[in-house]
Formats: C-alpha cells, structure tokens, sequence
C-alpha cells in the first residue's frame, strides 16, 4: 500500500474557502482529476465497496434468507453462532441474527440517509439565506446556529425522542434537526464569500432573480464541502440513531435497527456476547466505511479539513 | 484584553439568550407543554388540568411566559423535580462531579496519547507508524462508544475480571484506589474517540510549524533537533490545540453522557436518562440548559486561554 494514498495532506490553513473551488475555475468536480484523485485514495474505494456490499445485503439479502426476522420461536432461543444452521445465533426470543442484522442495516441506513438528506436541505437553506442576505437576517440566523451547537446532540436528540411519538420518521427528523449547523457553516461561509463576486453582479444585472442566483450561480461553488459534509453526516447519523435506539427512544421493537438489537444486549453479555457483538461490529463497519470515503472526498475535492 | 474580553462577553449574553430561546421552544413544542407528565395521570380532570395552567400562568401569551421563566432562570430559581420536590439546581450541582472526574481523566489521556502520535505522526510522516496511526485514528472515531463500553465489559470484566463493570465505587470500600479502579475503563472508554481526534490536529498542527521560517532559523543556528522539536515546534504546536479543546466541549460531554449510561456512573448523563424516563421535565430543560451554559463557558475559557499565550489573537 502506497503512503499517499492513504494518509491525509495537512490542511492549508489561512487559506479561504474560495480556494476549494472558484469560480474561474469552474468546480465541475466530476471531471477526471477528481475522480483520478478519488479512485487512486484505496482507504476510500474499499469503503465504497464495503457501503455497496452491506447496502445490497441489507435491502437484497433477506429475499435469499430462509428464515423471517420477525419469527419467533422459545424453543431456539439463545442459539449460539454457527449451530443448527444459524450462521451469527439466534436473540432471547430464538429470532434469527442474521436476518435480524440484515432487516436492522436496511432500517438503520433509511433512517440515516433520510436524516441526512434533510439536514443537508436545511443546512444548505439556513447557510444560503443568511450568506447571501447577510446583515442582521444572516446574523441572527448564524447565532441560532451557535446556539444549537451549544446544546450537546444527545440531550437535545433525546429530549425531543422521549417528547415525540419515535416512529421512524420522527426519530429521522429529529436527528436531522440536530445535525443541520455544519453544513449551514459551510455553505454560508462559501456564499459570503462570492456574494460580492463579478459573476454574481453579472447575474444581478442580467435581471436574474435572487433565488436564481443564490441555487443556479453560488451554490455549485459550495458543492465540494457540502458533499464531504454530507458523508459525514450518514457516519453520524447511523451513530445517533444507533444510540437512541439503545437506550430505547429510537426505532420500536419489533421493527429492528442496529441500535435496538443493542438495547437488551447488556443484560446478556456474560452467556450470549454475539448479541452484543455483531450488532456493534455492523455498525462500525458502516460508520468506518462512510468516514472513508468522506476523507476520500475531502482529498479528491480539494477540500479543506474543516471538521472542528 | 479588556476589549477582547468585553466583546467576547457580548456575544455571549447574545448566544445565552439564544439557547434560552431554542430551549423554551423545545420544552413548549412537546405535546401537553411543561404539563406532560400530569396530564398522563388519570387522576386528573380537564377542570384540574385547567386550574394548574391558570396556576402556573400557562395561559399568558407565550412571550410574557418566557420571560418569566427567562428572568428566574437568571436568579436561580430552575423549578422543582417532579420526583422529589428538590431544587434543580440542587439536583444537578449533585450530579456535576462525576461527569467533570470523568471528563477531566479522559482529557488527560486523550492529550497525552494523541499529542504524543500526533508529533510522532508529523516527524515521522507517511511510515508505518503514521499510517497506522492514521487508519486507527479513522476507525476509532467510528466506533460507538456505548457499544465499545460494553466490549470493555465484556473483556474486562466479565471475561478477565480485572475492572469493576459499572459504578463510581465499591459500597463499603470508598478509598482513593477504589475510585481509580473504577474511573480506568469508563475514562478510557470516553478517551478513544478524543485520542484520535487530538492525535489527527496536533499532526496537522506539528506539520504546519515544521514548515515556519523560525524553526529553520533554530536549525540554522545549530539547535538540536530534540530541542527544536521540543521547544520551538511542539511549543507552537499546541497553540491551535486550546481553540481544539474548547471546541471538542459538547462532543466531550456528549461522549460522557453516553460512556455514564453504559457504567451506571451517576453523573449527568444517567442523571438525563433517568429523568427523561419519569418524565421529569424541570431537571431535563435544567440540564439542558446547564449544558449549554457549561458548553458556552467553556469555550470562552479556551478563548481567554489562546488570547492571554498569543498576542496575535487578543490584537486584531
């Protein structure tokens, strides 16, 4: 293994953020030296590989699976790994692992890329606005962003889970509303940066609207980091709903997630550790895997380390 | 520094005055308001449930009421526990401790740690170990924290034996050693994901000194490179790492709050939990905003930290 393909080149710092894609210089991001930059990170590739595989497991795999995730049966309960035709055991009620782990993952990555989605949507909204109105609008929008920062995500995503009614959707919007700010950062920093810009007063003086403006002109200049961080967000978010759903405020039983097949696996660590196991090792996976690509990105997209 | 100091403390009745504002939401967004919990109780009537509002002034328009609650908030008066009648404050200030004990060891060794393979990573750039330290760095960030406690226990403990699974301390043994017993793999657990955090800026860090014009000067001058590493780089290095530690604040209490639940450690994390499970509303907005408060103080001590070792930062 090569030493440049894995290791991250130290941040330019001081440097603006226009540096990551300006205008003259078109940030068509797909183009070959993206992709170049991209295919040659290994670290990243192989968690591409790894997202794809779970992923077609997950939503593929239990078609070919003989056993129902949901199907109970006391007599099997307790089954350990790799006995009696249950490749990863069976949990207290004798339901199948890995039909369970694999119906949790399709559970778990909807609920994360669904949360994403939105936290981008509305990070991206709240950054545009305030970024490109600016004054006392783009302010007050920007200090309601340092003011949901202040709060740690676990006491806000849990006070709002235990308020709310968790079904999957609501624990979807709730950890997206806690995870929206990075990219608000992000794109406002970015726009801020361009309002000002000869292309844009072009734009301006063509007549073009300001929305035109603000989502056709300013926003593919964003498109980098707004990716990176949105990778990023999916490694968080399957984290979140994962912990939620442990203590219980998350996805409900019987529905399974990655998180909740956690839930009861304290109070059986000592005779049945795969229930412990295998659940977190999915989820490591995963979470690894996004984080790769993320930091496959960040390199590829010229972006800077911003992640503090 | 006056000026520094007083601009600083501007913004942060501002960013106060905002948490506040996005907790008063919260706490009226939940269906039934800061009543939930009784209006759960079948022991209450419509006609009861009336007359707590009207007691309670929950029938005023909602700005006088969180002004209201604002300015007690501000004196001091968080509410009372709808478990056993105690002050919030009280409760809370019970439970402070052992989060900040918690907080505090993992810092240490996350600090010690990644510092260390953070310089060794920078000075020794693209071999083995920094590879390494790189992928681990990755993967360790990946790693669920309650679910990494519980592989803890389950080796540990369970498996091994040599560390007690949960718990601040023994009952009936409470010394020193006892403490530390228990601190060791709940600090180590919560130190994991802030090692590798550390460790990636302060490579970052080490790198971007490395390259300055002075430490070529210091080399020119014929120092040692241990003594140009020790004093002129990593010296330098550490600067950014004050704004870094104020910055990874939430996430560290955060990280806390997760590793408590997983060691039944009676801090504030098991306090949340508990109390958003009886619904126990006062003590939940309480650490609410007491976490965001310790959050934003926070970053100010990191602030004031920076400005008062670099004077770059307090002149422009």
């Amino acid at each position: 293994m090569s030493a440049q393909t894995i290791t991250t080149p130290p941040p330019e710092r001081n440097e603006p953020m226009t540096a990551v894609a300006a205008p003259e210089q078109q940030a068509r991001w797909w183009e070959s030296r993206t992709a170049r930059k991209f295919a040659n990170h290994r670290l990243a590739l192989l968690g591409l590989a790894m997202i794809t595989i779970l992923t077609l497991a997950c939503f593929l795999g239990p078609v070919f699976l003989s056993h129902d995730p949901l199907w109970i049966d006391l007599g099997v309960r307790f089954t350990p790994p790799l006995t009696d035709g249950f490749l990863f055991g069976t949990d207290p009620l004798g339901r199948d692992m890995l039909a369970r782990l694999l119906m949790a993952g399709s559970v778990s990555l909807l609920v994360a890329f669904s949360a994403m989605f939105m936290s981008t949507l509305l990070g991206t909204f709240v950054g545009l606005v305030a970024g490109y109105r600016g004054g006392w609008i783009g302010a007050a929008l920007m200090r309601m962003v340092d003011g949901f920062l202040a709060f740690p995500s676990i006491f806000l995503l849990l006070a709002l889970a235990a308020a709310l009614k968790p079904t999957p959707t609501m624990v979807t919007i709730i950890i997206a509303i806690t995870g929206w700010m990075e990219v608000a950062r992000i794109v406002e920093a970015e726009v801020r940066s361009l309002r000002e810009r000869e292309f844009v007063q072009a734009g301006r003086m063509l007549g073009l609207g300001n929305w035109h403006i603000m989502v056709r002109e300013i926003l593919p200049n964003a498109m980098g980091p707004i990716i990176v961080a949105a990778t990023l967000t999916v490694a968080r978010a399957i984290l979140l709903e994962a912990y939620i759903s442990f203590l219980g405020y998350g996805i409900q039983p019987p529905l399974p997630s990655w998180g909740n097949m956690l839930g009861g696996a304290q109070q059986y660590l000592a005779t049945a550790p795969w229930l412990a196991i295998i659940p977190g090792v999915a989820i490591t996976i995963a979470v690894t895997s996004f984080n790769f690509v993320g930091d496959g990105l960040r390199d590829a997209l010229d972006v800077r380390d911003d992640k503090a | 520094m006056l000026r520094f100091l007083l601009n600083r403390l501007v913004q942060i009745v501002i960013l106060l005055v905002i948490v506040s504002l996005i907790g008063f939401f919260i706490l009226n967004l939940i269906p039934g308001g800061p009543l939930a919990q009784y209006a759960l109780d079948p022991g209450m009537t419509a006609d009861d449930m009336e007359r707590l509002k009207e007691q309670l002034g929950l029938n005023r328009p909602i700005w006088v009421q969180y002004l209201d609650w604002a300015w007690r908030l501000v004196q001091g008066d968080w509410g009372h526990s709808f478990r056993d009648g105690a002050s919030v404050l009280d409760v809370i200030a019970r439970h402070v401790p052992a989060t900040l004990l918690l907080m505090g060891s993992s810092t240490v060794i996350a600090i010690g740690i990644g510092t260390w393979v953070g310089i060794r990573g920078a000075t020794h750039r693209y071999s083995t170990f920094d590879n390494v330290a790189t992928i681990a760095a990755m993967v360790a960030l990946s790693i669920p924290t309650f679910w990494f406690g519980l592989v803890g226990i389950y080796i540990f403990s369970l498996q091994l034996g040599w560390l007690p699974a949960g718990n601040m301390y023994s009952v009936g043994d409470q010394s020193v050693l006892d403490y530390l017993h228990h601190l060791i793999m709940p600090s180590i657990v919560l130190a994991l994901v802030h090692i590798a955090i550390w460790s990636r800026y302060m490579r970052t860090a080490t790198l971007d000194v490395m390259n300055q014009d002075f430490v070529k000067t210091a080399r020119a001058k014929g120092l040692s490179e241990r003594r140009i590493l020790m004093k002129h780089i990593v010296g330098n290095a550490l600067l950014p790492m004050i704004t870094l530690a104020g910055m990874q604040l939430p996430a560290l209490l955060t990280g806390a709050l997760v590793t408590e639940t997983v060691f039944t450690w009676p801090g504030m994390g098991r306090l949340f939990l508990d109390s958003v499970s009886y619904g126990d509303y006062p003590v939940v907005m309480g650490l609410l905003m007491f976490s965001a408060v310790l959050v934003i103080f926070g970053n100010l001590l990191a602030d004031i930290a920076v400005a008062i070792v670099d004077p770059r930062i307090r002149l422009s």
